[in-house]
């Protein structure tokens, strides 16, 4: 879809709602620079949340929509849980259905897309908790790996089950106790980035999202390697602060602290050989891109 | 109507004419052809310009859901794949439909249990997805047997549910249940039941209409609700999910949402009853003594009819094809002179009967059984039997069955 596709007649513009004469004056759709940085300048594609105040859910949502290369023909998949109480607040196509059936919906959604618009990329996102992704749905998750099915999935991965009050998750650290671990959990993280990597992933991270810069560079690349090379894992680290005793302004320095170099959360990246050769292919096109505006710029001054 | 209109006419990859459904169902000459339930299945399918299958295993489908994958591997179908499991089949036909497929799938028994978590979702997000159910049991120790009682539960999810009798139902069914299903006042998923293995794999003479014809492609933009393919502005849905909200506005809007859900399935007798003449078929209704049934106790409740009938005992027959939505008015009518209503099923609750039971005034007159399950197929003759025994004449004894 277009921006086009989306402008409003002039005699009706005054009569339509704000956030979608925004969307028609400002959003960075068709704008292939959109980023991070487009973020207070730009109509963003989340509204308001309501999620706990500082949860860093819902910078990760900011980042992550932000960041989508092609959000005027990306649908998205969630589940149930914190996040399903943020997608109605956004403005992308997206879909919720049930519990843990996050990557069964979008397997069907994504071919049904590719036979209905041969001629046109339409990625298909999912963003999910972990509880969805890992516990309940991971059946569901791994077929979709070993399908090859061409689909980033995203984990909001905050270690526990949030929305029904902090219950012990597959992610959740060993020892933690929580409810429904009255003693401590018994076992260990579950380690779904090498079990991704295993199950035919391209491209793999593991990381925090305390700084977007590195969140837009992650989606970027997960995105443009499934739609052109299979699925992608991204497992991202969201402290859910309530349920951890942390407050509002501290889900942070709670990020930082976990991507230490020794941490769960350290930065972890796997790419598999194809997804090398393309995202190389990517970035030559991007710097000759850069070099071509250069010139432009120093034509147009001289 | 106008973006189907546009198609018909022109051909698909296949070379197949996008037909006028009215004119190819009712109009267009028909081929007698023998064939299984299973290959009538598949050729239905074959006219009905599906852009997704996903199939998964499990007697007695198997047979129908890889035939159809014939067809996808000759270019009729867009896309096929097996799933991992039904709860995943059935989500994952949720994604195709609502990314604005055509969808199809195939399930029976275990199955249909398996993924029932999903079917009340589908009626909830109006996904038209045409699901065909050939029943067998869902009891312990395993069965594999024909057996009705998975239809009980179907029937309270918001889904169209429709009861085949014969391999020709079947085809024009399929075929019928897309058009009904997809009508914007409708925008149901649709279960459309058999009772396994009597339909599915027995052969019987089925007229067929041209090869060269098929339905007109699915119109995901004639949908209630948007369609999920970033096509049309997305707008922000709402300012709170109401799943966070504990007050009136969020009760009131699941209240009414649910009753909207029914109400298509009111809005889709209209478009039934056009199609397939009628939620049942109603014969001999003066008779003192009806029998009310759906699927293959049809058949077998025929040949007690005509039993009885050379014994001089004269009783008339109701065919429902429709549960949902449940042709209540019809059965009331063509039952109003029965003083004994019989309904004969093949599973142990007996379902049928207790729908018709909320149905029919005096329900006393209503006798429910013969009940047959777990695979016992049901004899003319036990039918006949029930009859008699209703009527006080007294039936010969029944080998086995005590008399
Ligand atoms: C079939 C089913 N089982 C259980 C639930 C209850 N439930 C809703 S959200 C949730 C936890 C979600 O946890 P997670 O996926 O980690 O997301 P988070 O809330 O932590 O972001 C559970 C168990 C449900 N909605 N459906
Ligand atoms: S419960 Fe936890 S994860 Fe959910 S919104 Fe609050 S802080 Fe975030
Ligand atoms: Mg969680």
């Amino acid at each position: 879809m277009s921006k086009e596709r989306i402008k409003i007649a002039e005699e009706l513009f005054d009569i339509m709602p704000v956030e979608y004469q925004d969307l028609v004056k400002r959003a960075t759709y068709g704008n292939g620079q959109r980023g991070w940085k487009d973020i207070g300048n730009a109509k963003e594609l989340i509204e308001e949340h309501s999620l706990c105040a500082g949860c860093p859910e819902s910078m990760a949502f900011r980042y992550i929509l932000a960041s989508l290369p092609n959000p005027e023909d990306t649908v998205m998949v969630g589940s149930t849980g914190c996040t399903s109480l943020v997608f109605p607040h956004v403005a992308v196509h997206n879909i919720h259905s049930l519990f843990g059936n996050q990557n069964a919906v979008a397997s069907g959604l994504k071919r049904a897309l590719t036979v209905r618009f041969p001629d046109r990329h339409k990625d298909v996102v999912v963003l999910a908790g972990d509880g969805a992704t890992v516990d309940i749905g991971l059946d569901m998750t791994l077929q979709a790996w070993f399908r090859q099915e061409k689909f980033t999935t995203i984990c909001f991965d905050n270690e526990l089950y949030a929305n029904t009050g902090g219950q012990e998750s597959g992610l959740m650290q060993k020892g933690f106790v929580a409810k429904m671990a009255p003693v401590g959990k018994t076992f260990e993280k579950v380690r779904l980035p090498e079990i991704a990597r295993e199950s035919g992933c391209h491209y793999v991270v593991n990381c925090t999202v305390s700084k977007p810069n590195l969140i837009e560079k992650v989606i970027k690349n997960a995105v443009h390697v499934a739609r052109e090379i299979g699925p992608t894992y991204l497992q991202l680290y969201t402290p859910c602060i309530l349920e951890i005793g942390k407050n509002s302004m501290e889900g942070l320095q709670e990020m930082r602290d976990s991507e230490k170099p020794t941490e769960r959360f350290a930065y972890k990246e796997y790419v598999s050989e194809p997804a090398k050769e393309l995202l190389a292919e990517l970035a030559a096109k991007e710097k000759e891109r850069k070099a071509e505006a250069k010139k432009q710029l120093a034509g147009q001054s001289a | 109507m106008a973006a189907q209109a546009s198609f018909i006419g022109q051909k698909n990859k296949k070379e197949q004419v996008y037909t006028d459904p009215w004119h190819m169902m009712n109009e267009a000459p028909r081929t007698p052809s023998f064939f299984t339930g299973s290959e009538v299945i598949k050729e239905a399918v074959r006219r009905a310009s599906c852009d997704i299958m996903v199939a998964y295993p499990i007697t007695p489908q198997s047979e129908a859901a890889a035939l159809c994958g014939e067809l996808f591997a000759e270019g009729y179908i867009g896309d096929y794949f097996r799933g991992e499991s039904e709860f995943a089949v059935m989500s994952q036909c949720a994604g195709a439909a609502f990314g604005g497929a055509r969808v199809f799938t195939t399930t029976a028994g275990p199955g249909t249990m398996r993924a029932m978590e999903n079917f009340p979702m589908w009626a909830g997000a109006r996904l038209p997805i045409q699901m065909i159910v050939t029943c067998r049991g869902i009891n312990s120790p395993l069965s594999i047997q024909p057996d009705t009682l998975e239809i009980s539960y179907l029937m309270q999810t918001g889904m169209l549910v429709w009861h085949a009798e014969t391999a020709q139902d079947f085809y024009d069914w399929i075929l019928k249940g897309y058009m009904v299903s997809e009508e914007p006042d409708v925008h149901l998923p649709l279960a459309l039941c058999c009772d396994g293995f009597f339909v599915t794999h027995t052969k019987d003479m089925v007229d067929l209409t041209p090869v060269d014809m098929c339905l007109p492609p699915y119109d995901p933009y004639r949908s209630p609700v948007p369609c999920m393919d970033m096509e049309c502005p997305p707008v922000r849905m709402m300012r709170d999910p109401f799943v966070m909200k504990s007050n009136y506005i969020s009760y009131a809007t699941h209240a009414s949402w649910q009753q909207e859900v029914w109400a298509a399935v009111e809005r889709s007798r209209k478009h039934t009853i056009r199609w397939m003449d009628g939620l049942i078929d109603a014969d001999d209704t003066d008779a003192d003594v009806m029998v009310v049934a759906s699927g293959t106790a049809v058949s077998q409740s025929r040949e007690a009819i005509a039993m009885l009938e050379e014994e001089g005992i004269h009783v008339g027959l109701v065919k429902v094809k429709t549960l949902r939505p449940w042709p209540g008015e019809e059965i009331r009518e063509a039952t109003k002179h029965a003083k004994h209503i019989i309904v004969p099923e093949f599973n142990v609750i007996g379902w049928l009967a207790r729908e018709v039971s909320a149905t029919v005034p005096n329900n006393e007159r209503i006798h429910a059984g013969p009940h047959v399950c777990g695979g016992m197929t049901m004899p003319p003759e036990i039918i006949a039997a029930e009859i008699k025994t209703v009527l006080g004449v007294k039936a010969p004894s029944l080998a086995g069955r005590g008399g």
